[in-house]
């Protein structure tokens, strides 16, 4: 199951509902846990751009640490500098984060499989040096970072942190839309061309430079857009927040999420922002147990050799096997 | 000009090391086509083992050797359990195999040894060789042991059966698998090698950087790029590649050059290596030693 769905009405009415859980979750919990749920949505985005690069294009990077830094840093420089509002901030971070990548995409076009994951590789491990270079302390902050002050509540009656929520929620749901219908569009047919076969893809005529480092532009920006929201959310930039770390932290999201699915990036998302709690409780009332990333280091083996299409391909693998049951 | 020189030699004892890495990588990309992203890692933690023989009161060379032993076994077991599931898988989830290494190792050292920063003993006495002006008795060490690894590694390839069996298993399985070379343990052994020789490359940048478990980032970054430059595809050029970059990185740290252009170059090194990289594979993939692979399609 390599496509995306087509629209079922049971996907419509799964989609409706949880857009309206989404909803009234933070009705029911304190800031806090509403506060870690618009971090998972920040990851979630990042990792839905992975997606849209790895499982559905065939392009690798470890390195999308470094456009979730380039989305956070523009957006708070545009605050921090320029005076700009928050929303236009996010307008101005997608942008950016979008011309980087589509410019990094024209090397990276050249790079098949392995020779790209090492180029990412090396941009995510060189990123936070960059950020701290002193040419560029002016307007980074340097190895201070920048404070980057919440958002004011857009509606009277919220918190802060509520209304970045819904705000975040509104993105995450546009952006999964759009992802949707780029993937059903000529567009992303040609995308799972070039990652199927490049060359029948080329000889079908596919302008595949354009469209490569278009899918990797557009990845960067879902990225910074990540990035961006992840900022507003913890308040500070700085440049040992966006190290090589980061950018496995994303790609383990989206593997377990299920990289070649949408709604994946959000499981994935769920994951990273809950489960390093929940392991920590468990490694701390057992001093045996090693510690969280260890563990999910474990974890993310076992789930490339058992489920290598992470959650949501397994829960879709499941529906599509009681259909079969149900038809007989 | 004296600066300049020894620019040039800590650039050439620091490039040892990371052909030293260079040379584990391409040794498993060679027999395996993977690029190991866990080698730095690997090499990070046979450090930590050497360093415990060191609190049991190990003498340094003693503690090394161990160290160096157990990595050997360690890599050939990682190999036949972790690696060999996905030996026919597609690339991405060998590298994801990679990146769980990874995270494993680099938790659990941080977990067993703790996240601060330790002094880590030089393997060669300070009143060592010839003193000089020029290099320090570390830095000479490094040189003199990492040529001594590297010409015994030559050495075990060129005249040993089992080195024979080796290249033949990495450049044509089939065949090697025909005459009888049990291929699936060559490649086990090689693994066993590449962290034998990572960790002598761990145990050499020690006491340079100090021990802790992110130590090994930026070395595992340098050495990707002089296993580029030299050409993935020779162990020769992983070597050489490694000392250019080596020295290449010390003479950007260079006092004259960064008040040339007004600011501090070595603040920008680890983005040299990544420029190394990308410049390498954009305009002369095969590197500067290696051969052009031709792919059928």
């Amino acid at each position: 199951m390599t496509r995306p769905n087509r629209i079922t009405p049971l996907l419509l009415i799964g989609f409706l509902v949880a857009i309206g859980i989404g909803i009234l979750l933070p009705q029911f919990y304190p800031d806090f846990v509403t506060y870690q749920l618009t971090l998972a949505m920040a990851w979630g985005i990042a990792m839905l751009g992975l997606n849209v690069l790895t499982g559905y294009n065939g392009q690798f990077s470890v390195g999308h640490s470094a456009f979730f830094a380039i989305g956070a840093y523009s957006a708070a420089i545009f605050i921090e500098h320029f005076g700009w509002s928050p929303y236009a901030a996010i307008a101005g971070a997608a942008l950016c984060s979008f011309i980087f990548g589509f410019l990094f995409g024209l090397p990276a076009l050249r790079l098949e499989g392995l020779y790209l994951a090492l180029a990412t590789f090396g941009l995510a491990v060189a990123t936070p040096q960059l950020l701290k270079f002193g040419a560029f302390e002016h307007w980074t902050g340097g190895v201070q970072g920048i404070f980057v002050p919440k958002p004011a509540p857009l509606v009277e009656g919220l918190t802060p942190d509520q209304s970045l929520y819904y705000v975040a929620l509104g993105i995450t749901i546009v952006l999964m839309v759009i992802t949707w219908c780029i993937l059903h569009s000529r567009s992303g047919r040609a995308m799972m061309a070039i990652r199927d076969n490049p060359i029948a893809a080329r000889t079908m005529g596919i302008n595949m430079p354009l469209v490569k480092t278009t899918t990797f532009g557009i990845s960067a920006m879902y990225a910074g857009i990540g990035g961006c929201l992840y900022t507003y959310a913890s308040e500070f930039v700085s440049p040992d927040a966006f190290n090589f770390f980061i950018g496995v932290y994303i790609l383990v999201g989206s593997v377990i999420g299920g990289i070649v699915s949408i709604p994946g990036a959000i499981v994935g998302g769920l994951f990273i922002v809950f489960m390093p709690h929940v392991a920590e409780g468990v490694s701390n009332t057992y001093p045996w147990v090693p510690p969280p990333w260890a563990v999910f280091g474990v974890f993310l083996i076992l789930v490339i050799y058992f489920v290598p299409f992470g959650v949501w391909g397994a829960v879709e693998r499941g529906l599509a096997w009681t259909k079969r049951r149900m038809a007989g | 000009m004296e600066l300049f020189f020894q620019l040039t030699l800590a650039g050439l004892a620091i490039g040892s090391i990371y052909a030293c890495v260079a040379l584990a990588v391409v040794m498993i990309y060679q027999a395996t086509d993977h690029f190991n992203f866990a080698q730095g890692e690997m090499a990070m933690f046979s450090t930590f083992i050497a360093f415990t023989f060191l609190t049991f009161g190990a003498p340094v060379w003693l503690a090394a050797v161990g160290a160096i032993a157990i990595s050997f076994v360690a890599g050939l077991i990682i190999e036949r359990v972790v690696i060999k599931p996905v030996e026919n898988a597609p690339i991405l989830n060998q590298i994801i195999v990679f990146i769980g290494m990874l995270m494993i190792l680099n938790n659990m050292a941080g977990w067993i040894w703790e996240f601060t920063i330790k002094p880590f003993p030089s393997l060669f006495p300070s009143d060592w060789g010839v003193q000089s002006e020029l290099i320090g008795p570390h830095h000479m060490g490094v040189i003199g042991l990492t040529l001594i690894v590297l010409f015994a590694i030559f050495l075990f390839f060129r005249f040993t059966r089992v080195g024979l069996a080796m290249r033949a298993a990495a450049a044509n399985p089939d065949s090697a698998r025909l005459v009888g070379v049990s291929v699936s343990w060559m490649l086990a052994l090689g693994w066993g090698l590449a962290a034998g020789v990572g960790a002598i490359g761990g145990i050499l940048v020690a006491p340079i950087v100090y021990l802790d478990p992110n130590m090994m980032s930026g070395v595992l970054l340098y050495a990707f790029a002089g296993a580029l430059l030299g050409g993935v595809s020779s162990p020769f050029g992983a070597v050489m590649g490694g000392m250019i970059v080596g020295v290449l990185e010390n003479w950007i740290g260079h006092p004259a050059l960064s008040e040339l252009l007004g600011f501090k170059m070595n603040e920008l090194k680890l983005t040299f290596a990544l420029m190394v990289i990308v410049i390498v594979l954009l305009f002369k993939p095969a590197g500067l030693f290696g051969r052009v692979v031709v792919k059928r399609v």
